[in-house]
């Protein structure tokens, strides 16, 4: 198995190529927890004018049926208005595409975005829905019953790990 | 604990009957989904999609416009569909026994009760028979609880004073007929306040409410020093047969709470009601409407909290 790439420098790769997509207009979402992570560092790279918006999909899992409640949801928090923006999402590990489908949905619930680009670190495929990531740092095989997570140490240094599945 | 009928296997909470007995884990876990439902009632949408395709009933059988409401409001914010049965005035008054009511209302393809009913412990009667599907939540039985209102009281301290380890809690009024301060007292107790007081005559407060970790004060000019909270209770006087208060006027003079008693408790106090208000008997107008008040906050928070617990239970 190939060694997992280092987050940081994959991080350092999206700004670049992120930067001359950014507009006086753009604004940006990061999804609990590890794409508000990213996000806040992308945010921060691009120099976006908004304010970083957050957002926890908990109230529009598909899964509620079978999983219940995620524990302890935190508040989305959007500080800007929705409609007619272009709009970055952000996520860590895009996987079956179930977690964008949920933004959106909840996103909608706001307004009417112009655009909505998706931002994700690491596409480790298996994709159950249409949806693909506009920028993408990089693509990672995860062995069957692994999962790939998006930690961050103390000093606030990212860094990719494989885990067993729950 | 492993017995408590309102946990499932894994402890996870599937009815909610009372606060009492419940963990602080639980408590809290309730407490801060309800935080993230003040951010989709504060949204133009205030709605989300959790519950969508289940069928709520609001069976009251006990008149209550507000509370009744605010579990409507809920459920359609999570985008149940709704029904209310105010049983007070139908099959019931036929002779229809309450488990009856319930076995018809589930085979109508019922997902959660949410049940309010003169008699303690109508409820917990109700969980035990509904079907593993069917989640039952309590609305107020008779003397015993209203969980509820209980959390959305705690969540309002929490949202004013945040932590509740230091804080002083002061209990107005008819606490004897009150299921409200009997699910406070329980909810505060289990998150560690250090000091919870109950203020009000005698003849208003239950034998040996001490065991509960109360501290018991008849003048509220002893009870209301320095403390960072009020919560006035109403004063239940349909509840109230034979003479155990000379007069409302009477009541009013000694635990009615002014702007000069409340000068007694801390200058950053906050004032709570759990409504309706019945405003010259246990509170003030100018009180109620005035600086420390919170009322209104509470009940817009009680329909987050609602929320919260109906689509935790719902799930589980």
């Amino acid at each position: 198995m190939n060694p997992l790439p280092d987050a940081e420098r994959l991080c350092t790769q999206l700004a670049t190529e992120l930067k001359p997509v950014v507009t006086s207009g753009t604004a940006m979402i990061g999804l609990y927890t590890g794409g508000v992570w990213l996000a806040e560092r992308l945010h921060a790279a691009l120099g976006i004018a908004e304010s970083l918006g957050t957002m926890d999909i908990a109230f529009y899992r598909d899964d509620y049926h079978q999983q219940g409640l995620a524990r302890d949801p935190k508040r989305t928090q959007i500080p800007f208005a929705v409609e007619g923006r272009d709009l970055l999402l952000v996520d860590d590990v895009l996987h079956t595409g179930r977690t964008v489908r949920a933004a959106m949905n909840e996103l909608f619930d706001y307004g009417r975005p112009a655009r909505i680009s998706l931002v994700v670190l690491a596409d480790r495929g298996g994709r159950e829905l249409p949806i693909c990531a506009q920028y993408c740092g990089g693509k990672v095989d995860v062995p069957v019953g692994m999962r790939l997570r998006l930690l961050r140490d103390g000093e606030g240094k990212l860094k990719l790990e494989m885990q067993h599945a729950e | 604990m492993q017995n408590d009928p309102q946990l499932n296997a894994n402890g996870e909470l599937r009815h909610l009957l009372s606060i009492e007995g419940l963990p602080r884990e639980v408590l809290m876990s309730i407490l801060d989904t309800a935080a993230s439902f003040v951010g989709v009632t504060e949204r133009e949408v205030k709605k989300v999609p959790l519950l969508r395709g289940k069928s709520v009933f609001n069976l009251f059988f006990e008149p209550s416009t507000r509370t009744r409401t605010t579990f409507e409001i809920a459920a359609k914010r999570l985008s149940a569909d709704v029904i209310n049965l105010n049983v007070a005035a139908s099959s019931q008054t036929k002779g229809e026994s309450l488990l009856d009511t319930v076995s018809n209302l589930s085979a109508m393809q019922a997902d959660l009760f949410v049940v309010r009913h003169g008699s303690s412990g109508a409820p917990f009667l109700i969980a035990q028979h509904v079907k593993p599907h069917e989640h039952v939540i309590n609305a107020g039985d008779g003397r015993h609880a209203h969980p509820t209102q209980g959390l959305l009281d705690l969540y309002t301290i929490r949202h004013y004073k945040q932590d509740f380890s230091r804080l002083r809690v002061a209990i107005v009024g008819d606490v004897l007929h009150s299921r409200v301060a009997r699910s406070l007292i329980h909810g505060l107790t289990t998150l560690g306040t250090p000091e919870v007081r109950v203020i009000g005559p005698q003849t208003l407060l239950p034998t040996g409410v001490e065991a509960l970790g109360v501290k018991v004060f008849n003048k509220m000019q002893d009870g209301l020093r320095d403390v960072d909270v009020v919560v006035m209770l109403r004063l239940q006087s349909e509840r109230m047969r034979g003479a155990l208060l000379p007069s409302a006027q009477e009541f009013f003079k000694h635990y009615g709470l002014t702007a000069q008693k409340l000068a007694l408790a801390k200058p950053d106090a906050i004032v709570m009601h759990p409504g309706p208000m019945n405003r010259g008997v246990e509170i003030d107008s100018t009180v109620a409407d005035g600086p420390h008040s919170v009322i209104l906050p509470q009940v817009t928070f009680g329909i987050a909290v609602r929320m919260a617990v109906m689509s935790i239970v719902a799930g589980n």
